[in-house]
């Protein structure tokens, strides 16, 4: 048909020149005519040459189609590994400044504090190789690892610790801390060449966890895009939505990781990251659901089955009516099903939670307080009606449109207070929506999120409900809970403050402050031929214990 | 096309920029949401965030702010992305490329599909008007036109999925995800461009089939191409050379806007393909509310917009005198 066409058209052009040869004899064609019948002749060709172009480019994803499968089928050994990942590390990488968990969780393979986690929940020195903690409890001595190096080459010093630790604490600007927890810092002072103190202006055993923040070069600006650490892996080079690539650091100081490449590919849109996934471009990718899981099953990958490391719930604002009265809390914790819940989000995966505490915090989360309230509408009903609302109330749950499984959790919430009698209504808002006016304006009625902590201590899970706190957006204000808070802060001997954030743990649940659900399940995909994964019970997916079998 | 013309349209130019620019500036001091409490995120201090804003100059009013970017815009200085802090101009080196790449690629291939089939289709649809033809080529043509109708409202980025789908996952013609950037290796870079391309075209190719079969078979009942045939001229000869000359000047038109909807379209398609381009950063920045970005972008695609449409008029008029502004 082609053929045919271009066949007429050469006969077409062919015949230009004895038209306008004769063209006098045609009355009102002009010189403009031709001049337009040689536009057309020239669109013509430059349309025949478009399509021969695009003849051409048809034929290459066959030869690409050969290159980029090669590797796969050729080499039974690879020594790089493709993790996708939903979100992009969209802020600074300067790990002082970083603040939003996804970015926490890749940095964690670049960067390391004086301590640092581990799969168990305990801490283990990094680049300190001993720490002491006075008995006070706001004296910390460290003694910094011989010979360990940054990813330039250079030797940390315990300079560098002080420049770390003083540019955290907020010494370097007008005194406020770049993480929070470190504004109880008093001073940071190098003691000799190997020995590092730290004081604290009130006692606070637990300050340690945060001391995973990241020791980094005091001779360096150029950390916000060029991010230079201790840890097993360093920085290669990153690019907007589109990947982030690591390299395995030969000098590190513990176990050199196996393997060498890492690459980050940013897969936004769920579509595009299941194609990925199923076309096995991808090895590693976490956080998927359980129906991505089924659609996956035969094509490479083994699943690893963990919690997110966050406490799902239907927030409430404790400052509005009717949420300001215990009793109708209460009769809302007896209305919501979470088994129900659960099984829509996940058949079933995940673990209930019943207060501000998830399992993975193993000394101090009670699993038992997740059947305080045990699912009973009639008795809902009850004391709905004996706090004055026999025929229910009308609210909106506010939830953040980015965050799928708690837009389902919501839908079901809906239902589940429709028996009672309360009509409840979900309003999507936009993640920087959300953070703007719900958590910090304090905004809402209700909403359904997921809150995390950001280091291992049961404080930061904690803290945010004491009556004054900045971050206590449900605006939850309990005597008692304050001053059992004040104890457990300021206790220092362990056992004493696990016991007393258990109680802080049982308040929270007593007053029914939060509808609590769960710790959502978290499922990952990993190629088939890489083993080694251990789940943290914080945020984090350490990549240097994996290996090739 | 007088010195007076191009003044107009050089003006017409700057205000369209300036307006867009400004709206897209007011529209975002208006919604909810913040770049530094999205960027600090739950655990941030107050005193961070007040230190936060202050860096970045958003504790100014809107006017002074919008004075000082559009500034440094004028100067060339496009500003530092809030999110990735680098410079924007670094930011969207790559991310024009790649658009743009996709987006010429696509309008090639609506030219490339939409310009033979349409005068192929408009061919045989003037002989089959004319009552001359059998019931076999009726019934293609009626096909045809069928096939096109369904095409056309197929949105792109459902046939996205599905040439994904089929082409990606069953005949393994390309790896889904397997972007390469074009520093990277060019050849693997438009490879993978071109199911994306095909995905965005594919729908506009059969608008456009459509556009010129209605434009010729409104112009061949006309007195002129009956005198073009009594003189002899032969059905190709007189599509080509007379007809198409006033059928072309709507299609131009809506060439002109094919092109500014591809480029806006790629938004869609990149999320589809994994393709980072300038409409996943576009997206990105907004819910990030990263003005800098934003801003830039939205210059960009504003531009784009009214440069093709300039270029059509140009074209229209140069291809039809009659619409030539004197």
């Amino acid at each position: 048909m082609f053929a045919f066409f271009i066949g007429r058209v050469y006969h077409v052009l062919t015949r230009v020149p004895p038209y306008g040869g004769c063209e006098v004899q045609y009355e009102g064609e002009s010189s403009k005519m031709k001049h337009a019948r040689r536009t057309i002749v020239v669109l013509l060709c430059v349309t025949m040459l478009l399509l021969m172009v695009a003849g051409c480019n048809r034929n290459e994803p066959q030869e690409s189609q050969t290159q980029t499968e090669s590797p796969d089928t050729t080499e039974p050994v690879r020594d790089d590994i493709v993790i996708g990942i939903a979100q992009d590390i969209d802020v600074s990488l300067d790990p002082h400044l970083m603040t939003s968990a996804a970015s926490r969780a890749v940095l964690f393979n670049v960067f390391e504090g004086l301590v640092k986690p581990t799969p168990e929940g305990f801490l283990a020195p990094a680049v300190a190789s001993s720490f002491e903690i006075s008995e006070s409890g706001d004296t910390f001595t460290f003694t910094l690892r011989d010979n360990i190096l940054f990813h330039n080459g250079e030797p940390v010093t315990a300079q560098d610790v002080v420049y770390s630790i003083s540019r955290v604490s907020g010494f370097y600007n007008d005194g406020t801390a770049l993480i929070p927890a470190f504004s109880i810092v008093e001073s940071v002072t190098a003691e000799d060449e190997n020995t590092i103190v730290i004081k604290t202006t009130v006692p606070n055993i637990e300050f340690l966890s945060f001391l995973t923040a990241a020791i980094i070069p005091e001779n360096y600006d150029a950390q916000e895009t060029a991010p230079v650490g201790t840890g097993p892996y360093m920085y290669v080079s990153r690019s907007p939505q589109e990947n982030l690539i690591f390299e395995k650091f030969d000098d590190y100081w513990g176990d050199v990781p196996s393997i060498t490449h890492v690459t980050y590919r940013i897969l936004d849109n769920t579509e595009a990251l299941m194609m990925a996934l199923r076309s096995g471009t991808v090895d590693f990718c976490s956080h998927l659901m359980s129906s991505q899981m089924a659609e996956l099953q035969g094509l490479g990958y083994n699943f690893e089955i963990g919690t997110m490391n966050l406490v799902q719930a239907v927030y409430l604002n404790n400052a509005v009516a009717p949420f300001d009265n215990v009793e109708v809390r209460r009769a809302l914790a007896h209305a919501i099903n979470r088994s129900e819940i659960m099984d829509v989000l996940a058949d079933g995966l995940g673990v209930p939670v019943g207060s501000s505490m998830y399992p993975a915090f193993s000394k101090y989360f009670t699993a038992e307080l997740a059947d305080y309230y045990d699912y009973d509408p009639q008795k809902a009903k009850s004391l709905l009606s004996e706090a004055g609302y026999p025929d229910g109330f009308t609210m909106e749950i506010v939830v953040p449109s980015n965050h799928g499984p708690h837009i389902d959790t919501a839908t079901v919430v809906v239902e589940q207070l429709r028996e009672i009698g309360v009509t409840a209504t979900i309003r999507l808002v936009e993640w920087s929506t959300w953070i703007d006016d719900t958590y910090r304006g304090r905004n809402f009625e209700a909403t359904v999120v997921g809150v995390d902590a950001s280091a291992m201590t049961a404080r930061a899970m904690l803290e945010r409900f004491s009556s004054t706190n900045g971050s206590n957006f449900i605006n939850f204000s309990n005597a008692e809970y304050d001053e059992v808070f004040a104890a457990a802060i300021s206790a220092t001997n362990d056992e004493d403050q696990v016991l007393l954030y258990k109680e802080l743990e049982l308040i929270l649940t007593q007053q029914a402050a939060n509808l609590y659900i769960q710790d959502l399940c978290d499922i990952i995909a990993i190629n088939e031929d890489i083993s080694g994964f251990e789940f943290y019970p914080l945020f984090v997916e350490d990549l240097a214990r994996l290996y090739y079998k | 096309m007088t010195l007076k013309y191009i003044l107009k349209r050089v003006g017409v130019f700057v205000v369209t920029l300036f307006v867009i620019s400004t709206l897209a500036f007011i529209a975002f001091s208006i919604i909810p949401g913040d770049p530094v409490t999205r960027m600090l995120g739950m655990n941030a201090s107050e005193e961070r965030i007040v230190e936060m804003r202050s860096e970045l100059g958003l504790d100014k009013p809107i006017h002074t702010r919008f004075f000082k970017w559009l500034q440094s815009f004028v100067t060339g200085d496009f500003g530092k992305s809030y999110s990735y802090s680098i410079p924007v101009r670094e930011l969207l080196s790559d991310k024009v490329l790649t658009t743009a790449s996709l987006s010429l690629m696509a309008f090639v291939f609506v030219l490339a599909i939409s310009m033979p089939l349409g005068l192929l289709l408009s061919r045989y649809s003037i002989i089959s008007s004319k009552g001359a033809k059998s019931s076999f080529q009726r019934a293609i043509i009626s096909a045809a036109t069928a096939l096109n109708q369904i095409i056309m409202s197929i949105p792109p980025f459902f046939t996205g999925i599905i040439i994904t789908y089929v082409f990606g996952l069953i005949l393994r013609f390309f790896t889904p995800g397997a972007f390469v950037p074009y520093s990277g290796n060019p050849a693997a870079f438009y490879a993978y461009l071109i199911f994306p391309a095909l995905s965005i075209a594919l729908p506009r190719s059969a608008m456009v089939i459509k556009l010129i079969r209605g434009s010729v078979l409104n112009e061949a009942g006309s007195d002129y191409v009956r005198t073009a045939y009594s003189r002899g001229g032969g059905q190709w000869y007189v599509l080509l050379v007379h007809i198409m000359r006033n059928a072309l000047i709507p299609v131009i038109n809506f060439l002109a806007m094919t092109l500014s909807d591809i480029v806006a379209g790629s938004i869609i398609i990149e999320q589809v393909f994994a393709i980072p381009g300038m409409g996943r950063l576009l997206l990105l920045s907004i819910s990030n509310r990263d003005y800098p970005v934003v801003q830039t972008i939205v210059v960009i695609i504003a531009s784009v917009v009214v440069i093709l449409n300039l270029l059509a008029d140009v074209i229209c008029q140069y291809i039809d005198p009659r619409i030539r502004i004197t």
